[in-house]
């Protein structure tokens, strides 16, 4: 065994925004203290942090560099998941603002516990040590557990914690045994020793480490809810606050699949042959579950749950063909889901109403004869959640389904694309609700500026990305 | 920039239109009308300026658009698809006229229309895969709503069995598109989906290009759409507004033999080659199942539609009799189904507007009190059955040239076609427009009006027009479908055909595992992956 800190690997500069943000986070909590509750200086701060977080990335030149003993790297792949969590943690705070007036949230946490959370995403993202990516996701998981029960007086909202809290519980055993058997055979937690150890053929079939890589495919799969890990992720969605919801589906999820596509095409690729095909396996039921469960749906959260678990599995196509193009792909591909999500979920915090009221897909009716320009956003974000041209979805998808035909995954790719016209339905089903039903019941919407700006942003993202995506791509396949 | 300036008129068209006050309803509709007016002429002027002697593509722009990945933005014109372009701005035109009187949201109707005239022209226009693919798909979605929206009562399922069954085709073809754009770039070193440089250089073994070719068939076919691909055709007619049943018919269809003639035949010579007997049976089929259908309808636009899938049979026989004959008679009797087709949903849609039905048993006798509609539906009904010194006639007679130099028997089951078409086309007429003038509904129908008249009037010119001096329309595409033909001749295979089909395996993804380690090591392709 190697020291564990030798004092010249400690790099500040490399881990700047993981600082940055903590120190931003505490500060909310502080201020919270004094402050005396105002929301409006909260946010600010956060926003700020989230801006600071987002500059001090760049702070380490020249990349990729590994520090703390080649465990935590800035690299092309963090930075930019950086990126990607810093503009969704940002989103999802512009989206509470009203929400948290509207559902009497008061609690001023809430702000400091979307920042720690993205403390965690960042270690998540950013790590090459098992030890690291067990610390980053126990962050990460934490956080939300308190964020998804935030609406105390709900019972739903407590369901959905505590649902979340035992079944995250045991995901984590999971990984964390998965980890250890790792260790066991392998005698190391780093990512690059791994890598050299399963070079030799006859340490890949050792019996240990294929059930460690077993154990730690069920942790990162629960946490990126697919199927068959999935169970809880629809009862979450629909009890947690909506923009906790939005906020879960984009950047806590990413960050999983950052660690899951490290920890597999750093340190597994060569024994690709043992885990590609379970992996295709999960990959293909969360497709078919995620889109046949949303069709089932009358309610828009639970729809858009089954639709993210859909979406896990388009993604777990990245990982399974881990190329570099694969992991551009992976990177398009969440900020592009980033801004849909944000988008839609934003819409559906415009029409609920008091209470989690108003979600349902019936809801919807008529909406395009009365708020056009809402019902035109919202048809926007679901034709690019289906991957339509010419919207962020369909680059995105484009993207993903390159890398994996150019591994010659292409039964996969086959089986995605079919998956995509049934998520199709689901996605027409609301636009027909909007469109070309009757309208049913008064809309009263609520209207505010911090909303419309997410709705906005996402708005711009989505075609943006659509259409003119080369600067993001560039910088993607860097 | 001239050709992308008509492309997307209409969609920016439609952008001004959002802004409109909902109130003015004819301002709306005039600002329509304007723009689509403008759009044709500015189209026509295209024609004008087109050189019949060459296949090259004209009117051509090509700039990078996603330079990461070696896509531009490459438009351009050739004989093949000049025709169809005019033609839809020209439909999407008398689109605008004939929906004069729609009542329900009239802005975004208009909207609508205009957003999917520019997806239409797009489609005809890309010269890059992945932006065809982009205009493919957009379409779609304003065709949904206008099923969708202002459709009859079972819209919703129409519009959503529309949408489904497009997608899933494409969705393939998709696959099919990523699987060459890598192909080209391991084989040729370049990063593009540039159509020509595709069809320049795609060099694939046979069994690769059966399945490539059946991807791209699927997408196609359903389009077409060809037996058993059809279902979803005389539910979305049916259900469609007057106005988003003559696009369907008069552009969306052709769209699905567009590509067959811009994609399969070119990319995949061999493979078009091979599955000529399959294709000529299944137009056979449709051919004849879709008039027979149609002969036992009750409802007039389902009469039509089953009669769509019948000429559609022809025009795709047509394309697979793979020589000039059967191309030039396809592309021509592409035309000629858009006009006369479109016409007869025109003439059923202004009884409908009357009568709000459709069922052939309430009308007969029409033709006293409503003699100019009684005329110009015996025009076009005869159009349509191709009796000489009209347009059908033209189109047909070719693609039976055409076929009977494959096949005489495949020729004689067609010929069989034209024979049932008069039957249920006459059949139709008689009972709707002679017979005893009963019932009492009928009595006081007024006969066409000005407007509708400037609707019909300029398809019955074409109709004459094409039937008796089809020159001017078949000289814009000799040059290009000689180029055509001369690709999906045997002979001019590329010769390393043969040597490529050695050394490849059963499948499609075929791909030894030295070529997938030496294409896994062009991973980091320099265009791919920017440095």
């Amino acid at each position: 065994m190697e020291p564990i800190l030798a004092p010249e690997s400690i790099d500040l500069i490399a881990l700047a925004p993981v600082l940055v943000l903590s120190v931003f986070a505490m500060m909310v909590l502080v201020l919270d203290l004094w402050g005396g509750r105002n929301k409006t200086l909260l946010m600010f701060t956060s926003l700020v942090g989230l801006l600071m977080t987002a500059i001090s990335a760049f702070a380490k030149h020249p990349i990729p560099a590994y520090s703390f003993n080649d465990s935590y790297v800035v690299d092309h792949l963090s930075l930019f998941f950086i990126c990607i969590f810093t503009v969704s943690s940002a989103l999802a705070i512009l989206l509470s603002a009203d929400y948290n007036e509207r559902e009497g949230i008061r609690a001023g946490e809430y702000y400091a516990l979307i920042l720690f959370c993205t403390v965690g995403m960042i270690l998540l993202a950013s790590s090459t040590d098992m030890i690291m990516i067990f610390l980053g996701i126990e962050i990460v998981s934490i956080c939300l557990y308190v964020l998804a029960g935030i609406r105390r007086n709900d019972h739903k909202s407590n369901e959905a914690a505590l649902k979340y809290f035992l079944l995250g519980a045991f995901a984590t055993g999971f990984l964390l045994y998965g980890m250890t058997l790792v260790y066991g055979s392998t005698g190391s937690t780093n990512l690059f020793k791994i890598a050299d150890f399963v070079q030799h053929p006859s340490a890949q079939s050792n019996p240990l480490l294929l059930m460690g890589l077993v154990l730690l495919i069920i942790g990162f799969g629960f946490k990126v809810a697919s199927v068959p890990f999935h169970m809880w992720a629809p009862d979450v969605y629909q009890g947690a606050p909506t923009p906790v919801t939005a906020f879960m589906a984009v950047g806590p999820k990413a960050a999983a699949f950052a660690a899951f596509f490290r920890v597999f095409a750093e340190a597994f690729p060569k024994m690709s042959p043992s885990w590609e095909l379970l992996l295709s396996i999960i990959a293909v039921l969360s497709m078919f579950v995620g889109n046949l469960g949303a069709i089932m749906q009358t309610n828009i959260k639970r729809m858009l749950a089954f639709s993210s678990i859909s979406h896990a599995g388009y993604i777990l196509m990245a990982v399974i063909a881990k190329s570099s193009l694969a992991s551009s792909s992976l990177l398009f591909y969440m900020l592009s889901y980033a801004f849909m999500t944000f988008g839609a979920f934003g819409i559906v915090i415009i029409l609920g109403r008091k209470g989690e009221e108003n979600l349902e897909i019936s809801n919807y009716s008529g909406l395009a004869y009365k708020h056009p320009v809402i019902a035109i956003s919202m048809t926007i974000f679901l034709l690019s959640l289906g991957g339509l041209p010419p919207f962020a979805g369909f680059v995105a998808k484009f993207y993903l389904f390159s890398a994996a035909v150019q591994e010659g995954l292409i039964t996969l790719v086959i089986i995605a694309v079919l998956n995509s016209a049934i998520s199709l339905y689901y996605y027409l089903k609301v636009i027909v609700f909007m469109y070309m039903k009757e309208q049913e019941a008064e809309f009263k919407i609520s209207l505010t500026p911090m909303t419309l700006f997410v709705v906005l942003i996402g708005v711009v993202g989505t075609i943006n990305l659509g259409i003119f995506p080369n600067a993001i791509i560039a910088l993607a396949s860097h | 920039m001239f050709l992308t300036f008509i492309t997307f008129l209409p969609f920016f068209g439609a952008v001004f239109l959002a802004f409109m006050p909902k109130e003015n309803e004819n301002g709306i509709k005039q600002t329509a009308l304007a723009i689509a007016v403008a759009d044709f002429l500015l189209s026509l002027l295209l024609w004008t300026n087109f050189d019949d002697n060459t296949h090259k593509m004209q009117f051509g722009v090509n700039i990078p658009w996603i330079e990461a990945w070696g896509i531009n933005y490459h438009i351009g014109m050739d004989g093949i698809s000049l025709l169809l372009f005019v033609m839809t701005t020209f439909l999407t035109m008398i689109c605008i006229i004939a929906s004069w009187d729609v009542k329900k949201h009239i802005r975004e109707y208009m909207m609508a229309m205009l957003a999917l005239s520019t997806g239409m022209l797009g489609v005809f226009i890309a010269l890059d895969l992945f932006m065809f693919y982009v205009f493919w798909e957009f379409q779609l979605v304003p065709m949904y709503i206008i099923v969708g929206v202002w459709g009859g009562p079972r819209r919703i399922y129409a519009s959503v069995k529309f949408f489904l069954f497009t997608a899933v085709g494409s969705l393939l073809m998709l696959v099919a598109i990523i699987w060459i754009y890598f192909h080209i770039q391991q084989t040729t070193g370049v990063a593009t989906a540039d159509i020509l440089y595709i069809t320049d250089h795609l060099d694939v073994s046979l069994d690769a290009q059966k399945w490539l070719w059946m991807a791209f068939f699927l997408a196609f076919a359903i389009k077409v759409p060809m037996f058993p691909f059809h279902t979803w055709l005389p539910d979305a007619h049916v259900e469609a507004p007057t106005a988003g049943s003559v696009i369907l018919a008069g552009v969306l269809l052709k769209m699905g033999t567009y590509g067959f003639l811009r994609f399969n035949l070119p990319f995949f010579p061999q493979a078009s080659y091979e599955f000529v007997p399959m294709v000529a049976w299944l137009s056979i089929i449709g051919i004849i199942y879709g008039a027979l259908v149609a002969m036992v309808q009750e409802d007039l636009k389902k009469l039509v539609a089953y009669s769509s899938v019948s000429h559609l049979g022809f025009i795709m026989l047509g394309i697979f009799a793979l020589n000039p004959y059967g191309i030039q008679g396809a592309l021509i009797q592409n035309i000629n189904h858009g006009i006369s087709t479109s016409a007869l949903f025109l003439l059923v849609g202004i009884i409908y507007d009357r009568r709000h039905t459709r069922m052939i048993a309430e009308f007969g006798g029409l033709a006293k009190i409503m003699p100019k509609y009684a005329i110009c539906f015996m025009i076009v009904a005869l159009s349509s059955i191709g009796l000489p010194g009209m347009n059908g006639f033209v189109g047909e007679f070719l693609v039976l040239l055409g076929i009977f130099q494959v096949n005489g028997l495949w020729a004689a089951f067609a010929t069989s076609g034209v024979i049932l078409a008069a039957c249920y086309i006459l059949w139709m007429f008689q009972r709707v427009m002679f017979l005893e003038l009963k019932n009492p509904k009928n009595m006081n129908l007024k006969d066409m009006n000005s407007r509708e008249m400037i609707t019909i009037a300029p398809l019955i010119v074409l109709i004459f027009w094409i039937g008796l001096y089809p020159e001017p329309f078949m000289k814009t595409f000799d040059a290009s479908v000689t180029h055509l033909v001369s690709k999906v001749n045997p002979e001019n295979f590329r010769p390393t055909q043969e040597h490529h089909e050695d050394s490849h395996g059963e499948h499609a993804q075929l791909m030894t595992p030295t070529e997938m380690a030496s294409l896994n090591q062009k991973l980091q392709m320099p265009v791919l992956i920017k440095e």
